[in-house]
């Protein structure tokens, strides 16, 4: 797919399950959006092939498709009522109204809007228009809903909200959810599988738990969550392991099980909650762990975690610390404390040759 | 307590509430106070401006004495309804145009559509006549027609326009997402939405129409009057207060047009 020069979609190929609770995942312009919109048959591709249900839609109409979208801007109807709305689809299929005042009636008490049937779209709050985008999305009963970017107009609290109730919509009908969105908290806690995006590619298409913990490339690492990123040189491998050397820091042990095989140079990542600070020397008998002595340049506190940037050599690490019980005395590690970091050799991960291989 | 900020703050919005009130007040005096007047001297029993008592004669006078005046009042209220609803349907798919297809005239047609709004309507009055006379159109209602459709035509492409500036298109992908056709989305979903845009400018179309004396001047043939262009000829004659009945009678036409209208558009208020 290319707009003008511009490749939006690069060769991609997706297998979506039946019922899966799918996300499209990537910033803005990898062209997650517009995948959905040649699924929902807004723009068509300039090669490849589109299967729902083993048949090629294609060539077929928007709503010949057997697939509905939830817009980001929620596209309601702003004349009609929230009845009305979700009525739209079975009205221009000429349904007899006993039968739609029937069937609104479930799909409104699906997304629990029964008491404001009557109001106007301009008389709800953000969240309820969005309920009523997916009532009026799966009124038709799609096999697969798209949802692009649903939940970016709301704020954050609501938005945890919805997405639970998203969830829970999902888990009731049963039928397959793409979901398009550039917020990867979002997709890891609601998806069965993510697909993560960038320029027009499909970088990594796994579970929630292997994208964050095995990301397939420096990207992928970068984009999920937050990271240590370094490029380092493989000084040696044996028994499963590869000794690298992080300039500025030090030797680094690492697992070879994961992530690409090691040339000369790699991109090694390690989470900053896997890495465990303290002000003594943990157990040096392990010959798996790597352990580095520095100083807490900056502390930050946010309630439930500090965040420490600590200075080892010339390197800088990102390390989280999770307050898991209270202490008289406040924070134990303060800025400027001396501070041993430390983690398992099997918790960083090789995510791709480096960048000068 | 006393805390002499927030104090100074009360005194000097009832200050700013006093001087704004006065000039409320002003403002709606000098506005109704001559159509008060105007009233008022409707009923008089004399034609001069002294009250000699009260009379409703000037009323008889305009239902039974006055056929060139209701003739008139005729031909004003064919050719605003009529220029007003041509406009309306020109405008109204000229907008929907500009704004949903990037087409090369599409700059050009969007400026020249405000000239007439700017341009004076001794102008337009002129070439009108000029441009009438060199294609051998005889001037008369059909001419005043045409010429009220093209000046009002601007009015309607701006306010509709206006309309579809907060128009989310997904609303059209959505219509045919759930099914409908293309004249359904048009019927149902794009007409509805911008309803509010087409009819204040209809409305507006009209109001513009029934007033203009200017450019219908030039336009105009013999057996053609429309009301201002007549009510301007009977007052060369000195003012008869069959025009104040008149003007009364328009005025309260107007203003129970006007608040159910007003509710109509605002029930249809939407964002």
């Amino acid at each position: 797919m290319s707009f003008g020069d511009f490749k939006a979609l690069d060769d991609v190929s997706l297998r979506i399950n039946k019922g899966e609770f799918f996300s499209l995942l990537g910033p803005s312009g990898c062209g997650k959006t517009t995948l959905l919109r040649i699924i929902a048959g807004f723009e068509n591709p300039d090669e490849g092939l589109v299967n729902i249900d083993g048949i090629d839609v294609l060539p077929l109409e928007p709503n010949k498709r057997g697939v509905n979208t939830v817009f980001q801007s929620y596209a309601l109807f702003p004349h009609l009522s929230v009845f009305e709305n979700v009525a739209f689809p079975l009205r221009l299929r000429k349904t007899a109204p006993k039968a739609i005042r029937a069937k609104v009636g479930e799909y409104l008490e699906l997304v629990q809007l029964v008491d404001h049937a009557r109001k106007k779209p301009s008389q709800l709050s953000g969240g309820q228009k969005q309920r009523v985008a997916i009532a009026r999305a799966l009124i038709n009963e799609p096999s697969v809903l798209l949802l692009d970017e649903p939940l970016s107009a709301l704020d954050a609290k609501l938005r945890q909200h919805m997405l639970i109730e998203l969830d829970s919509i999902h888990d009731k009908i049963g039928i397959t959810f793409i979901y398009v969105t550039h917020d990867q908290q979002e997709a890891l806690s609601v998806s069965d599988r993510i697909a993560v995006m960038n320029g027009g590619k499909v970088l990594q298409c796994d579970s929630p738990y292997e994208i964050y913990e095995n990301p397939a490339t420096e990207f992928v690492a970068r984009f999920i969550g937050e990271t240590n990123l370094f490029d380092a040189s493989v000084e040696s491998v044996g028994g499963g392991r590869a000794s690298l050397s992080v300039p500025g820091l030090g030797k680094v042990l690492v697992e070879t099980a994961k992530g690409p095989a090691p040339g000369g140079t790699a991109i090694f990542t390690i989470r900053p909650e896997k890495i465990h600070i303290d002000h003594e020397r943990p157990d040096g008998g392990r010959s798996d762990l790597n352990v580095f002595e520095g100083v807490v340049e900056e502390p930050i506190y946010s309630g439930f975690q500090s965040k420490f940037f600590v200075r080892c050599g010339d390197a800088t690490l990102k390390v989280f610390k999770q307050h898991a019980s209270y202490q008289e005395e406040g924070p134990d590690i303060a800025w400027k404390d001396r501070v041993f970091v430390s983690w398992s050799s099997d918790d960083g991960y090789i995510v791709g040759p480096g960048s000068d291989a | 307590m006393y805390r002499p900020e927030v104090m100074k703050r009360i005194a000097w919005n009832r200050d700013v509430f006093t001087f704004s009130r006065i000039v409320c007040a002003l403002t709606i005096g000098f506005l109704l106070l001559p159509l008060l007047v105007l009233a008022a001297y409707s009923f008089n029993d004399s034609r001069t401006m002294s009250w000699t008592g009260f009379s409703t004669k000037w009323y008889e006078k305009l239902f039974s004495g006055s056929p060139d005046l209701w003739r008139a009042f005729r031909n004003s209220i064919v050719i605003a309804i009529g220029s007003g609803a041509v406009a309306t349907a020109i405008g109204t798919l000229g907008a929907i145009g500009a704004a949903r297809y990037r087409f090369r005239l599409r700059g050009y047609v969007q400026t020249i559509g405000f000239l007439p709004m700017i341009l004076p309507e001794i102008i337009i009055g002129v070439s009108l006549s000029m441009f009438f006379a060199g294609i051998g159109l005889k001037l008369g209602l059909f001419t005043i027609f045409l010429a009220h459709v093209s000046f009002n035509l601007p009015f309607v492409f701006l306010l509709v326009s206006a309309r579809m500036e907060e128009f989310d298109y997904s609303i059209v992908e959505a219509a045919y997402d759930l099914g409908a056709n293309e004249i359904q989305t048009l019927t149902l979903v794009v007409l509805p939405t911008i309803m509010p845009g087409i009819l204040s400018g209809f409305l507006t179309a009209v109001t513009l129409s029934l007033e203009d004396f200017v450019i219908t001047f030039f336009v105009s043939g013999p057996g053609s009057t429309t009301l201002p262009l007549y009510i301007y000829s009977m007052i060369r004659y000195g003012v008869s207060p069959v025009i104040n009945a008149l003007s009364v009678l328009m005025i309260a036409g107007t203003a129970l047009l006007a608040i159910p209208l007003r509710k109509f558009l605002k029930d249809f208020a939407v964002h």
